[in-house]
């Protein structure tokens, strides 16, 4: 890591311990005339933000070095293990998705890996079912999507597991509808200075799974690079770097839509969502330093183990065998 | 096929607006954090008081805080809590202002399709973001 960026995220790091510890300071007074802290909790109310962060921040490292999103490792784990509630944790979820989504989202543009062709259409019809998930999720009660949320988990695990990857998958012919919109490009594969033709097909079939992957997304407040990159890659064709840049990128799209219902629901607390966006970018950026000098294969195991262990926390909390 | 060995025109002008937003909606996040843990605003709920709140569903908070959903956070800025929420909007609406500004760009290069495209995403997310939507309470 350079000095630079190393002084920013110390810098980061700094600011929020300062933020929290200057609020509990400010807010002892206060505290001692008013409530105690949180029923189940004896914790003061300044210490969940605190170890939100620092949770948050190991969970950008993570991410980046297992390959996932932020948002699928912070709604079950934040929702399994911290006091919150499941709807804000869900909001919050969408917020540090969307968050990390609009970061990456202008060099994957501007270097040319997520291709606008391709996201738009994708986009409308994940961005629409997005908002439908949302209201959805919020429509039903918490232990029914607590459970869901425990199902959906499991079967990303189980997606991670066995989905193959392909880097330039073989498509014979593009179908009449990517034709007619012209979704193909070419890509430079700096690795091996290659210029990459491509094109897709399947494309009604692509588009109608992203009805489900939109649904889910606002549903349970995770972001759906999970879902986004094997549809793609493997059903689509698009090569393996120009899905995940494209995915990455939608996400700030579906993830929008779905995000303002959660925010006009009343579903975002500013003390839960700023923390959290703060220290998964902190550590994202820390873990894209670190990926070179790790063992992704080691660390994408630890993923799929933390991911079962949060996703069968949250089944059993949903069916109120562990609460 | 379309040999595009580098980004369109519609794709750098989207990523460019996306770049100043996301950095602007990001530093309105924290300089309003800032405000919010600092105390400089009085917030509607006492930060001392959020763990009593946070593990509520989300329709018994809005009842137990009386805080009205919408964008009824806006006639209360001068409230800590509630002055967060302008940079997350600020976030959440860079989108919006993305597909705004390539609009006029398809439709210069004659490419209606994506032009209606994206007018009808812009309206997708008008609705989301107007509030009428709502999600029903459990």
């Amino acid at each position: 890591m350079s000095r630079k960026q190393l002084a920013r995220v110390v810098l980061g790091m700094t600011f929020m311990i300062i933020l929290v510890g200057a609020a509990a300071a400010l807010a002892t007074t206060e505290q001692a005339a008013a409530v105690p802290a949180a029923a189940n909790s004896s914790l003061p109310w300044w210490a969940w933000p605190a170890i939100l962060f620092v949770v948050t921040f190991v969970l950008g490292i993570v991410a980046v070095l297992g390959g996932v999103g932020g948002g699928v490792l912070f709604v079950p784990i934040i929702g399994g293990f911290f006091p919150f509630h499941l709807d804000f944790v869900r909001g919050a979820g969408l917020l540090v998705a969307l968050a990390g989504a609009l970061a990456a989202g202008p060099g994957l543009l501007k270097k040319g890996m997520a291709d606008l062709r391709l996201a738009l259409p994708v986009a409308l019809i994940a961005s629409s079912c997005a908002i439908v998930g949302a209201m959805i999720g919020l429509a039903l009660p918490t232990k029914v999507v607590q459970t869901a949320l425990g199902a959906t988990i499991l079967g990303i695990v189980a997606i991670m597991l066995m989905a193959k990857k392909s880097e330039y998958p073989e498509v014979k012919q593009a179908d009449n509808l990517s034709t007619s919109l012209r979704i193909s490009g070419i890509y430079h594969e700096v690795s091996t200075g290659q210029d990459i033709n491509w094109k897709i097909h399947r494309t009604p079939q692509g588009l109608a799974t992203f009805i489900l992957i939109g649904v889910m997304a606002g549903m349970f407040g995770l972001g759906a690079g999970w879902a986004n990159v094997p549809v793609l890659n493997l059903m689509m064709g698009a090569p393996l770097k120009v899905s995940v840049a494209t995915s990455k990128f939608l996400l700030s799209i579906t993830d929008t839509s779905a995000a303002w219902i959660y925010i006009n629901n009343g579903a975002v607390l500013p003390m839960m969502v700023v923390p959290s966006i703060i220290g998964i970018m902190l550590g994202s950026i820390v873990g894209v330093r670190i990926l070179t000098r790790t063992k992704p294969a080691a660390i994408r195991y630890m993923v799929i183990g933390l991911l079962s262990f949060a996703g069968l926390r949250a089944l059993l909390k949903g069916l109120e065998i562990w609460n | 096929m379309v040999k595009k060995y580098q980004a369109t025109e519609e794709q750098l002008a989207y990523a460019g607006i996306l770049d100043i937003g996301m950095k602007i909606g990001m530093l309105a996040l924290i300089i309003t954090f800032f405000i919010y843990v600092f105390g400089i605003f009085t917030p509607h709920i006492p930060v001392g008081d959020l763990p009593k709140y946070w593990s509520m569903p989300v329709k018994e908070y809005l009842k137990a805080t009386d805080i009205h959903p919408g964008w009824t956070w806006l006639g209360h800025l001068g409230k800590g809590d509630f002055l967060n929420f302008l940079g997350i909007a600020f976030l959440s609406g860079v989108t919006m202002i993305c597909y705004i500004s390539i609009i006029p760009i398809f439709f210069r290069k004659k490419d209606t399709v994506y032009g209606f495209l994206a007018i009808i995403e812009v309206l997708v997310l008008v609705l989301a973001a107007s509030g009428i939507l709502r999600g029903g309470g459990h």
